[in-house]
């Protein structure tokens, strides 16, 4: 029909704001969404923390420096994400994995030092339900918020893994930028998160 | 191709950013400034950190400006809920307040 033939004529073949593929929108639109949840744990946290008479001291009681670390261990695998995806946009095939290898090494060391801190913490007494410095919400708050950024990660991860196979497969290293340029964007939003989490749950 | 379109900025320049950044906050938790002080400068270093990796890692410098907008509403929405929820945790602390209050200052009539 001419309505049909109007519309596909009038609408382009590919999204106006992201011209290399719909894939790029998709995953924007999934990252303004995953935001918003992120942005009301967050804003939640503050008002629990508020109408707390006894919240406890975050870094006392948290420590910062395995945190300090893990979040310089981010702010270096966010790095060596955009190298992998440089080397690919330069024909590299084999560093571009290397470097995807590193990212998804640096996403595992990541989610066992969280493993590691949340055992070490479980031991001392934080729990979710209580703990032994004040309000219980500190702990129910703590391990809501960091333990779903950390399943982010470990999602991350096996987005990497999967990502790294994808390429391998392709000998054309122009036929999966793309998808790694939006495998990209997922692990950097996952590292902005986390710059956001190690400020107002840590260092507040 | 696709990879041309792309104008890549000093990625190291960036890192370097976000660890001297990183290295700020850490020295602001221990400065011995009153805590609202302290939480807006931890607070600013964040949101500058969090822009950079937007920005530049996630290439939102080099996009249309329409995806730049889409992407900053989340900070909007929990920025609003934050006024949302503050007069209600200032009920709840005004409460606490007054119920706690009675019973230091006079104990002996109850």
């Amino acid at each position: 029909m001419s309505a049909a033939t109007v519309h596909s004529a009038v609408e382009p073949a590919e999204a106006p704001l992201t011209p290399e593929s719909w894939g790029k929108l998709g995953m924007w639109v999934f990252l303004v969404g995953d935001a918003i949840g992120f942005g009301t744990l967050l804003a939640g946290y503050g008002a629990m923390r508020l109408t707390s008479g006894d919240w406890p001291n975050p870094y006392a009681v948290l420590g910062i420096n395995l945190t300090a670390l893990m979040t310089f261990l981010l702010i270096c695998s966010s790095v060596t994400m955009v190298k992998g995806l440089e080397w690919l946009g330069k024909g590299d095939r084999t560093r571009a994995v290397q470097y995807l290898f590193f990212t998804a090494l640096g996403g595992a060391i990541f989610v066992s030092l969280q493993a590691y801190e949340w055992s070490h913490l479980i031991h001392r007494g934080l729990h979710i339900n209580q703990n032994p410095w004040g309000a219980t919400l500190f702990g129910t708050s703590f391990f809501l918020v960091t333990g779903f950024h950390g399943l982010h990660v470990t999602g991350g991860v096996i987005y990497l893994l999967a990502m790294i196979r994808y390429v391998a497969n392709r000998p054309d290293p122009a036929a999966s930028y793309n998808a790694v340029e939006i495998l990209g964007l997922y692990w950097h939003f996952v590292d902005l998160v986390w710059i956001m989490v190690f400020t107002f749950m840590y260092l507040f | 191709m696709a990879t041309a379109e792309h104008k890549h900025p000093s990625y190291m320049a960036i890192f370097w950013y976000l660890a001297i950044l990183t290295v700020l906050e850490l020295i602001v938790v221990f400065l011995p400034f009153p805590k609202l002080t302290n939480n807006l400068l931890l607070g600013a270093l964040a949101v500058t950190k969090a822009a950079l990796v937007a920005m530049y890692f996630m290439h939102l410098r080099f996009e249309a400006k329409t995806l730049g907008w889409i992407a900053v509403t989340p900070l909007a929405i929990a920025t609003l809920l934050v006024f949302v929820l503050l007069p209600d945790g200032f009920a709840v602390l005004k409460k606490t307040d007054t119920t706690q209050q009675p019973a230091a200052t006079a104990p002996a009539k109850h």
